[in-house]
């Protein structure tokens, strides 16, 4: 019986072996595993043999068994695996053609500076204030220590509504409004940014209407240097770790002393440029130590009270940031341009 | 303000510092330099010469020739200028000179005469046409006859100086003077000074008061007014110096008598003003306001209207000057002038600026009133002009000077201590550090133990508090030294408020959404500034807020919507070839509900869109997809989806929409906005195509949105799904059915959503036939299949009720 058994498990490997697809493989099953299939049938003989050979042509039997069947099944496989990878090269298709086109959207470069610039200063410490655009003489000029009359109104040419209204030309009203609802009695430290408005016929640098973001900080013992300070983060966040800054004095009736601040060129790292008109610096914003009269009129004891404050036209940061050359592209929103810049 | 380097040199020693260097510091310690411009760039060969004899050119009416003697030799040249002639001082360009225009000197033959150089106007040799004086303007330049024959003329003419032109700005009126440009430089290159000569040699023999009287009636707008009279002048060309500095500074020289005030007036920063005394009409000069109907004519020869809030000199019976403005033609110096009544005096710099916005007349002398000039230097500038006439046209200065003077003209002190200085600038100056700086301004100081009492002189009206000797220690200590901090101390935790935070959110939504977002104007024209407007504007009057004085018409109402400034951008784009464009922007309209505006007007946050022609486009496999209502409404509904806000959409009508497509969104029950195709006739007006929009106001979302979201429970038990065909009138919105069923089916059924519309062919006129879905869930446990079918009957029965419709089979 163990010959007969060990031919047919070499005869069935073999016609496995040989089998071409899957039907041939079904027949092959029934034929040496099925209830009439040759090794059910050598099995019957089984009860012929003494207790001893019984268990060990038992073993053996099961060994046939599982040999054939892993051979089946092994061959089945591959032969489906053939059938499919051949059905998949059929369904090739050419990838260099052009894919779904996907709509891209995104926020305007000003919106992306402005989110940038504020989540610089969130990061210090400020939170952010936004006010009116429509302004009173009063929080637009008065509280800043313009009174009527003063010559340095002249700075400012003004979109007047009525005589007491106007469209803001700064944002520095919202500073006036912080300090004022905060009645002198606890630290400040905020930026405002936001739209202003001046009357300046529309050209390549000029807009009649811009936006602006300034920053204020107000606390016991503030500093020209923490002004200082504070500027050379954000100059070297925004241009560059290797941008220096340098203070100039400035004039602005709301603060004193007062400094412009420039920017080393990054386009020729101080050398000199046609970007930098030949000064290795370029001129980025303006502030200083808030003037004593406007902490008073907003009820803080300058006496005790010291503070800073910065300001800054968003347009000319993303000009010089990405070089762009007019500042009408901001507000034409041709999509060639916006596109340029797009980030979601 | 336009500052000649060699003319600064007569106050300050600047041998160590060239122009460049100058103009850095000058702006690194507080006024920008906004340019260097060198008058001719270095010309060789262009010296004195003396004509020695002038003839016609034989074969040339026009050309003379000349023999000039240059020194070593004598050159025949010929020369057009029509005002060449024998015994002339000339600026002559040698063989192999090159003049600034590039034009280089050869010898030539002109109609076969040989011309072996060439005489120069002083256009050629490099000056501005604007500022040369009238006389030499058609022809050469002429030289006083003491200029030395063969001497280079580059420094005769003032030729190497370097202009630097000062951004002066309010604060610093005293930089609009030489002196107050000396004093800052001085200070800057811790340098001595040099002043002016004032001395004067006064003719005994006549009395200023024997000539003039002086009388204020607005003493407020005039507190000074000091009246010298010089007689016996002789009106003629100014000293060549003297007519140099003027052309480098931007003045062209006229006569000596006029050059000289305006020398003054740069030098001291100090306007005067010269009468022809014997045109002045009168022995008294009456300073008083204008007079409603009263008329002068100035200078300029135009006639003006004045009013009482214009200050006038008079003769006491008319007006002569626009005080500090502009002086009359009657009285003006001419050639044949000989006696003078020369004006020192201080006009309020409020009453200056009303004249000067009145008339549109802004002048250096005006620019510097209405600046303010020195209290302490208007009398000495008159004194520095008598001295100057006295040299340069022989006149004879009477004595004593007939004023009125209730000039305020003491320093204010200003007491600092280096402690609180270095408190505030965060440094560790020593005491030595500030007062070397007040040294070096010349500003004298006492001290009282730890207090420096500083006096600050009149010239420097900036300065009143203790901030502003803060800068000037600063600024000439030099903000390099400065160190680098950060605020020390209070902190809080920074960040966006909800409302910010909203905003931002919204733009990811958008920009996500495949939107661009735009900035548009606030400004619009009149008429677009009321257009499309959203529902909750509209529910009350709303008025358009306008400028007072407009710039331009397209500018001049803020808008009430964001649509029609955002119409123009897709114009703008479309007309470029770009036609599928799909904008958004957030930003403010201003609402008034007053027809005449007192108050500010209420500013509400909106968002809008724009969209037109592709939404989708992919060319090889014929997908084209234009934007429709429902591309712009989707958009709409996955914004209020993306806020967890529950919208509805209600048919409307809208002025500039099209009447059948377009829906107002409400927000429990209140319209805050609405989205539709614009209006054909509307979309011609702005000339662009079929467009769709939407704008909505944030203001009403604001309100109830809740930032944090709550936490729900993903559903645990299945749901199950039934699907219902209603057949209904064409004009019953499906979405009001779609309600319905909500309400009915509520709390079993969860979501209704719409999945099939069909109309026409196989379906009774005028009807429609829409399929719902239903889900049906229950988190708590799963549902039996009787509860759920119980349920839907009752929604068909009910809404068949309702809608006379009935289910498609
Ligand atoms: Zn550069």
């Amino acid at each position: 019986m163990k010959e007969e058994l060990q031919a047919i498990e070499s005869e069935a490997l073999a016609a496995v072996e040989k089998a071409e697809d899957s039907q041939a493989l079904q027949e092959m099953k029934v034929k040496y595993l099925g209830k009439k299939g040759s090794l059910t049938t050598v099995l019957r003989g089984m009860g012929k043999l003494s207790k001893e050979e019984r268990p060990i042509i038992g073993e053996l039997a099961n060994n046939v068994r599982a040999s054939i069947t892993e051979a089946l099944d092994a061959k089945t496989e591959k032969l489906e695996r053939a059938a499919l990878d051949k059905q998949l090269e059929t369904e090739t298709i050419d990838v260099t053609l052009p894919g779904n086109p996907v709509h891209v959207g995104g926020r305007h470069l000003l919106t992306s500076i402005m989110e940038e610039i504020e989540d610089l200063f969130i990061g210090m410490g400020y939170e952010v204030k936004e006010g009116p655009e429509v302004e009173t003489d009063y929080y637009n000029f008065e509280k800043l220590n313009l009174p009527k009359n003063h010559p340095a109104r002249d700075m400012q040419d003004t979109f007047f509504i009525t005589n007491e209204l106007l469209l803001r030309t700064q944002t520095s009203p919202v500073q006036a409004r912080t300090m004022e609802a905060y009645q002198g009695n606890r630290p400040i430290k905020m930026i405002c940014p936001g739209k202003v408005y001046r009357r300046d016929t529309d050209d390549a640098t000029h807009s009649h209407q811009f936006r602006q973001i300034e920053g204020l900080v107000v606390d016991k013992n503030i500093t020209l240097s923490d002004l200082k300070g504070t500027l050379d983060v954000f100059a070297k966040k925004m241009f560059g770790k290797d941008r220096k800054i340098r203070l100039r004095p400035s004039f602005f009736p709301f603060t004193e002393p007062s400094v412009e601040m420039d920017v080393s060129c990054k386009v020729c790292n101080g050398e000199g440029c046609s970007v930098c008109k030949q000064t290795g610096w370029i001129e980025i914003l303006g502030g200083g130590m808030v003037h004593p009269r406007v902490l008073e009129m907003s009820g803080y004891d300058s006496t005790v009270y010291s503070g800073f404050a910065f300001g800054m036209g968003q347009e000319r940061i993303a000009m010089l940031k990405y070089g762009v050359n007019d500042i009408r592209h901001f507000y034409t929103n041709d999509v060639r341009f916006l596109s340029q810049y797009h980030q979601a | 303000m336009l500052v000649s380097y060699n003319w600064l040199r007569n106050y300050v020693n600047l041998d160590n510092v060239t122009p460049e260097e100058l103009a850095e510091k000058i702006t690194r310690s507080g006024i920008e330099v906004e340019g260097i411009e060198y008058l001719a760039p270095k010309s060789e060969n262009i010296v004195v010469g003396y004509v020695k004899s002038c003839e016609k050119h034989p074969d040339a009416d026009k050309l003379n020739l000349c023999q000039v003697d240059v020194g070593e030799e004598s050159l025949q040249i010929i020369c057009g200028a029509p005002n060449v002639g024998s015994g002339q001082k000339v600026a002559v360009a040698k063989p192999g000179a090159k003049l600034p225009n590039g034009m280089k000197i050869k010898k030539v033959k002109l109609r076969g005469v040989e011309s072996n150089g060439m005489i120069c106007s002083l256009q050629e040799l490099g000056l501005d046409e604007k500022y040369i004086p009238v006389d030499v303007a058609e022809g050469i330049f002429v030289f006083p006859e003491d200029a030395e024959v063969g001497v280079p003329v580059q420094e005769l003419l003032n030729l190497d100086d370097a202009i630097l032109d000062l951004d002066v700005l309010a604060n610093r009126p005293d930089a609009l003077s030489m002196l107050g440009v000396a004093y800052e430089v001085a200070a800057i290159l811790n340098q001595p000074m040099e002043l002016p000569d004032e001395n004067l040699t006064v003719d005994e023999s006549i009395e200023a008061k024997d000539y003039i009287d002086v009388k204020i009636d607005s003493i407020e707008n005039n507190p000074y007014y000091g009246a010298f009279i010089i007689r016996d002048v002789e009106i003629k060309p100014a000293p060549l110096w003297m007519r140099n500095y003027l052309m480098a500074s931007g003045i062209r020289p006229i006569n000596n008598v006029v050059d000289i005030t305006n020398f003054v007036l740069l030098e001291y920063g100090q306007p005067l003003h010269a009468f022809d005394y014997d045109q002045f009409g009168s022995k008294q000069v009456v300073i008083r306001q204008g007079k409603v109907n009263e008329t002068m004519v100035t200078l300029d020869d135009q006639e003006r209207q004045l009013n009482e809030n214009n200050l006038v000199i008079t003769n006491g019976k008319e007006p002569v000057a626009l005080a500090g403005v502009m002086g009359g033609a009657d009285s003006e110096v001419t050639d044949e002038t000989t006696n003078l009544l020369l004006e020192a005096a201080y006009f309020n710099s409020a009453s200056v600026r009303h004249t000067v916005k009145q008339t549109g007349l802004r002048s250096e002398s005006s620019t510097r009133f209405e600046k303010g000039v020195d209290p302490n230097r208007v009398k000495r500038a008159g004194i520095r002009a008598c001295s100057l006439l006295q040299k340069y046209a022989n006149g004879k200065i009477a004595g004593g000077v007939v004023e009125v003077d209730e000039l305020d003209k003491s320093e204010k002190s200003v007491t600092v201590t280096t402690a609180k200085i270095n408190q505030r600038l965060g440094m560790e100056l020593d005491e030595k550090d500030v007062t070397s700086v007040l040294s070096r301004l010349q500003f004298e100081f006492s001290k009282n133990g730890e207090e420096i009492i500083v006096q600050v002189p009149t010239r420097r009206l900036d300065i009143s508090i203790f901030e502003d000797i803060l800068e000037e220690v600063i600024r000439i200590y030099g903000y390099d030294h400065l160190p680098y901090t950060i605020p020390q101390g209070w902190v809080q935790a920074g960040g966006l408020t909800d409302i910010q935070l909203l905003q931002r959110e919204i733009k990811n939504y958008l920009s996500s959404a495949g939107l661009m977002e735009t900035l548009t104007y606030s400004l619009t024209n009149e008429k677009d500034a009321k257009r499309f407007l959203t529902p909750d504007i509209e529910e009350k009057p709303a008025y358009s807020v306008g400028l007072a004085m407009p710039m331009s018409e397209e500018h001049s109402h803020l808008r009430l919507s964001l649509i029609p400034e955002m119409l123009r951008v897709l114009q703008h784009n479309v007309a470029r070839t770009q036609t599928d464009l799909a904008y958004y922007e957030i930003g403010k309209v201003f609402i008034s509900r007053e027809e005449e505006i007192t108050n500010q007007p209420i500013e509400n946050l909106h968002v809008a869109g724009a969209l037109t022609g592709l939404w989708h486009n992919h060319p090889w496999q014929q997908e084209k997809k234009p934007v429709d209502f429902y591309v712009a409404k989707g958009i709409v509904e996955g914004l209020f989806a993306h806020l967890e806000l529950n919208v509805t959409f209600v048919q409307t009508k809208m002025e500039d929409m099209h009447p059948g497509r377009c829906a107002e969104i409400r927000l429990n029950g209140k319209g805050i906005g609405y989205v539709g195709q614009v209006h054909p006739l509307t979309a011609k007006d702005f000339d662009v195509k079929e467009t769709y929009v939407f704008e909505i106001d944030l203001e009403s979302v604001f309100a109830v949105h809740q930032l944090t979201p709550s936490f729900t429970d993903i559903p645990r038990y299945p749901s199950v799904t039934r699907d219902i065909a209603f057949i209904l009138d064409n004009d019953i919105p499906a979405g009001d059915v779609q309600a319905v069923i909500k309400e009915i089916g509520a709390p079993l059924v969860k979501e209704v959503s719409i999945f099939d519309v069909y109309q026409g062919e196989h379906m009774e006129e005028g009807k429609k036939s829409v399929a719902y879905r239903l889900l049906y869930q229950d988190p708590s446990r799963t549902l039996k299949d009787d509860e759920v079918d119980a349920s839907y009957q009752e929604i068909i029965e009910k809404v068949n009720n309702q809608f006379g419709s009935y289910v498609r089979s």
